[in-house]
């Protein structure tokens, strides 16, 4: 099969997937409860996309949980998410580094 | 105008510079997987997911169907409906239908949640600037990866790829800490995740984010409908 036939399928197939309910769905929404459902999607992907991939992203759980400590802290804060983000790779490569000098 | 794009552009920075490391990976892997730099750089030009992409690869690497194609990217990027769907409900009434063809191809986990927690409703320049410059750290955080292949140490990229999971928290966190019901969404949510990694290994991440965050956002606003809007911000 040619490269481009599979690029172009994932290509179409990933871009209907978004524009559908993008471009379908032109007017405000009346029912509530679908509305609050709606609301609250966002933070919910977010939240099941993170937990439990946050563990493993490292591919050590000790240094990934390290980092995922450090980026709890510094959103608790408010700090901008740059910040949390560095922190957090930060917080994980030094874990990696002392793991790896008392190892 | 300009500045609505401009403000988008500034706010799609920080997604930039994790789609840097990320995409970079992505080129590192694709050149693996013996395609070419030009191909590594189409498929992420073309398609701007990352879970979709690794698993594109995939098959095409071991000479799948195209049918097989077509399901794994719907599997893993159903999620993208939903966000669409939610992002609809925040567009500006300038938003006309040309617009939401282009800027549908730009919805991706991070930029749907940025734009999401906007306070006032999404015009186009600014979805636009929103997406463009984390389309510049993709598209060249894949050339980078795959024109360099592995020349980073091992533990650089490990810890590296943890950014876009700091970016996440740092998104759910702050509104989460201020309001219960938020919480409780994102509460459930993890709970739910969690389980079917525990429970279900087999099942897709892809379906597994859809299914915890459905059920989890079906729950929360059975219990505690939304505000109205303008009834303090998201």
């Amino acid at each position: 099969m040619s490269l481009v036939v599979y690029i172009a399928v994932m290509a179409v197939t990933t871009y209907l997937i978004r524009v559908i309910p993008f471009a379908a769905v032109r007017g405000r929404i009346r029912s509530r409860f679908i509305n609050s459902v709606l609301y609250y999607i966002p933070y919910a992907v977010l939240s099941a996309m993170t937990f439990p991939a946050v563990f493993y992203a490292t591919g050590d759980v000790v240094t990934s949980s390290v980092g995922t400590a450090a980026a709890l802290i510094m959103a608790f804060f408010d700090l901008p998410l740059i910040v949390v983000a560095l922190s957090s790779s930060a917080a994980a490569f030094i874990a990696g580094c002392l793991i790896g000098i008392i190892g | 105008m300009k500045q609505q794009f401009r403000r988008g552009m500034l706010h799609g920075v920080p997604i930039m510079l994790g789609y840097l490391s990320v995409s970079f990976g992505f080129g590192i892997l694709a050149i693996q997987k013996n395609l070419s730099i030009l191909a590594a750089v189409g498929i992420s030009v073309t398609n701007l997911t990352s879970a979709g992409q690794v698993a594109g690869v995939g098959v095409i690497a071991a000479g799948g169907s195209l049918l097989e194609m077509i399901l794994c990217q719907l599997v893993i990027n159903l999620r993208y409906s939903l966000m669409s769907l939610s992002l609809s409900q925040r567009l500006d009434s300038s938003f006309t239908l040309p617009h939401r063809l282009i800027a549908g191809f730009g919805v991706t986990d991070e930029i749907f949640a940025v734009a999401s927690v906007q306070p006032e409703p999404i015009t186009p320049p600014y979805l636009y600037g929103l997406i463009l410059t984390p389309f510049i750290g993709w598209a060249g955080g894949t050339l980078l990866g795959a024109a360099a292949g592995n020349i980073m140490p091992a533990h650089v990229t490990a810890a590296l790829s943890l950014m876009l999971y700091g970016m996440f928290i740092a998104i759910i966190l702050p509104p989460a800490k201020k309001s219960g019901r938020v919480l409780l969404a994102v509460a459930l949510s993890a709970g739910l995740s969690v389980l079917c990694r525990v429970l279900l290994p087999s099942l897709s991440s892809g379906f597994a984010v859809i299914l915890s965050a459905v059920a989890a956002s079906l729950i929360t606003a059975a219990i505690f409908p939304a505000p109205e809007r303008g009834e303090g911000s998201p």
